[in-house]
């Protein structure tokens, strides 16, 4: 299947397309399908994005009403002066964008040699980091905060990583499984494999050396991959919420989505003051949406190259 | 450029010593290349599966000063011979069965409807993927509103029920309640998929297909779902091994209540290793899920490509 042409033209019509749509009875009800489902999907956001304009007797109001009476902003402002929230989305902030960084520079560098220069036992090195991605976040979740809690020294801890707690409950420790993630290596291997070897050839021949040919040849073509891999590297560090919650434990280093459930009092019980939660959930969300809004193509890009993650 | 006018002087007679030099170079720079990717894998992702292997045969816990203690296949039995792990794992398998087949079927129909070509159905593929962008977290948090008392699915069932109903509290309810958040959430990832195997199917046959006199249905039969079929395979599978691994959606709206009728093993393993601090125990519960979800894979990969023989 063609993802490429795919990925460019998903969320737009071709004009050749429109030509066709004669508004038959045949359209008429394919447009009635597309707006009934269109409504039962995004119902849902409409709804948290009106409830997080309205005031508490509102967000409380029986029977619930569609638009807020008396807009207020006062949720927001509520969100923006607590304690954990506008950290917790720093934290995240910091944590995503390391996390492109390490991913873009690591999987380009490993994806490039795989494709393109040639050593002893690379395809198998290859299969092994492909086959790393099989294993369930269940089996390395308990090592990994083991190895978290006994970092050498950091946290307290000596050379061998006794006394102290490591990088447990530190930003550092957030990032841990998130500095590169093996399938972003098979994405950069799979694009530098589609580009002409020829250019490289040239250029070695003109006394360019390998970093040189890759930085100067073949960097300014992969634009397209480095989104992909730096959207995909910025979901996963941003949407997160079992490591983090697993691998923080005071408020000041939390992550976005787990500042969220302790704001919803998840698991102490009590009663939910919808209003500020939803709004700490929309604002959540923008940097994503904007990120969707602008980058579109290079997220189908990465979806359909094997990343549905739950 | 550069490499244009290069690319003329490109068959230079190269003398082997020269070339193995040069390839040895290669070969270095390759190997550097690659080691940072190689060093963290090892380290962070395939290290902890032999550590994790070991712990699963250990008592360890951190409270515990002695440090893990080797003791067999005990945690093992233990496990197996645990009513909580077989309800979770009924849990986890109920929660796939209930969440998997609907996601399909429902995201290969809207795959269908969103690949008409129709004005606008740009738009509309992309409303329809924008569940797929918010974090699991936040969607839980936002179905958990919808389903709260003062939420619009309250307000609605009143409407056909008369009195609140408890979507989550109820033991019978909750966890279809929090699977219906959960192919809600899924359909667009999967409808994008579907779309790019059905602009993957070529035009020619279905020329061919009307040529033998094949009506729409005719069509959808014999064209586009054997040309869907490698899809469903990747994304079933993908799907069962996401969803057996379930776990943000069901902590956040359900805490794995009402009387573990929605505790997922995941749920059951983080309980076990930060709840009882039983890391051991932890581990193994891990990997007796890992041996599940591969069967699980496995049997659905044989199961689809075999029909692909039989017609």
């Amino acid at each position: 299947m063609n993802v490429a042409r795919l990925s460019a033209s998903l969320f737009a019509s071709s004009t050749q397309q429109r030509r066709r749509s004669a508004m038959t009875l045949r359209t008429l009800l394919l447009y009635a399908a597309l707006i009934l489902v269109a409504i039962l999907i995004i119902g849902p956001f409409i709804w948290v994005i009106s409830l997080s304009f309205k005031g508490t007797n509102e967000a409380f109001a029986y029977p619930p009403t569609l638009l807020p009476q008396v807009p207020t902003l006062k949720n927001f402002a509520e969100v923006l002066s607590s304690d954990v929230l506008p950290g917790a989305f720093l934290n995240s902030v910091v944590v995503a964008m390391t996390s492109v960084i390490t991913n873009v520079v690591i999987a380009t560098l490993a994806g490039y040699a795989f494709a393109r220069l040639r050593f002893p036992g690379s395809e198998a090195v290859f299969l092994t980091l492909i086959a790393s991605t099989m294993v369930p976040g269940a089996v390395t979740l308990v090592p990994l905060f083991l190895m978290a809690k006994n970092f050498p020294l950091m946290g307290g801890n000596d050379l061998l990583g006794h006394g102290g707690t490591g990088l447990l409950d530190t930003i550092p420790g957030v990032l841990l499984p998130h500095v590169i993630q093996a399938l972003n290596i098979f994405l950069a291997r799979q694009f530098f494999l589609e580009q002409p070897e020829e250019l490289a050839e040239a250029a070695r021949i003109d006394g360019a050396t390998e970093f040189g040919i890759l930085a100067r040849v073949y960097l300014p073509l992969s634009l397209p991959m480095i989104a992909t891999i730096a959207i995909f590297a910025f979901t996963g560090a941003w949407e997160d919420f079992l490591w983090p919650l697993v691998v923080t434990s005071s408020p000041e280093n939390y992550t976005i989505q787990v500042a969220l459930s302790a704001f919803a009092g998840i698991g102490g019980g009590g009663i939910i003051d919808w209003g500020p939660l939803m709004a700490a959930t929309v604002l959540a969300t923008l940097p994503l949406l904007l990120a969707f809004i602008f980058f579109q193509r290079y997220f189908v890009a990465g979806l359909a190259s094997g990343s549905v993650k739950g | 450029m550069v490499v244009e006018t290069l690319r003329s002087a490109r068959p230079v007679p190269r003398s082997s010593k020269r070339l193995s030099r040069m390839q040895r170079h290669i070969a270095l720079t390759g190997m550097i290349f690659v080691a940072p990717a190689v060093i963290y894998v090892l380290i962070f992702n395939i290290f902890p599966v032999i550590y994790a292997f070991y712990l699963s045969f250990t008592n360890y816990n951190p409270l515990d000063r002695q440090g893990p203690q080797l003791q067999g296949l005990d945690n093992y039995r233990a496990i197996l011979a645990s009513d909580q792990f077989w309800n979770a794992l009924r849990v986890t398998t109920l929660y796939t069965i209930e969440v998997l087949p609907p996601s399909i079927i429902l995201a290969i129909a809207l795959a269908l409807l969103a690949n008409k070509p129709l004005r606008g159905i740009g738009l509309f593929r992309a409303m329809f993927y924008l569940p797929r962008i918010v974090s699991l977290a936040a969607v839980s948090l936002i179905w958990l509103w919808l389903y709260s008392d003062h939420g619009i699915l309250s307000y609605l069932a009143s409407f056909f029920g008369g009195g609140v109903i408890g979507w989550l509290t109820s033991p019978a309810l909750a966890l279809s309640a929090v699977a219906v958040m959960r192919i809600w959430k899924s359909l667009g990832g999967n409808m994008v998929l579907f779309l790019a195997a059905l602009q993957g199917i070529p035009q020619d046959l279905y020329e061919a297909a009307a040529i033998d006199g094949a009506g729409r249905w005719a069509k959808t039969l014999h064209v586009t779902l054997p040309g869907l079929r490698p899809m469903i395979v990747y994304v079933t599978t993908i799907n069962i091994v996401y969803l057996f691994q379930s776990f943000s959606e069901l902590y956040i709206m359900t805490q794995g209540g009402p009387v573990e009728s929605t505790t997922t093993v995941n749920i059951l393993i983080y309980n076990q290793a930060f709840q009882y601090n039983q890391l051991g125990q932890a581990s193994a519960t891990a990997f007796l899920l890992f041996a599940v979800i591969f069967i699980f894979a496995f049997f659905n990969i044989r199961l689809i490509s075999a029909r692909r023989t039989a017609s």
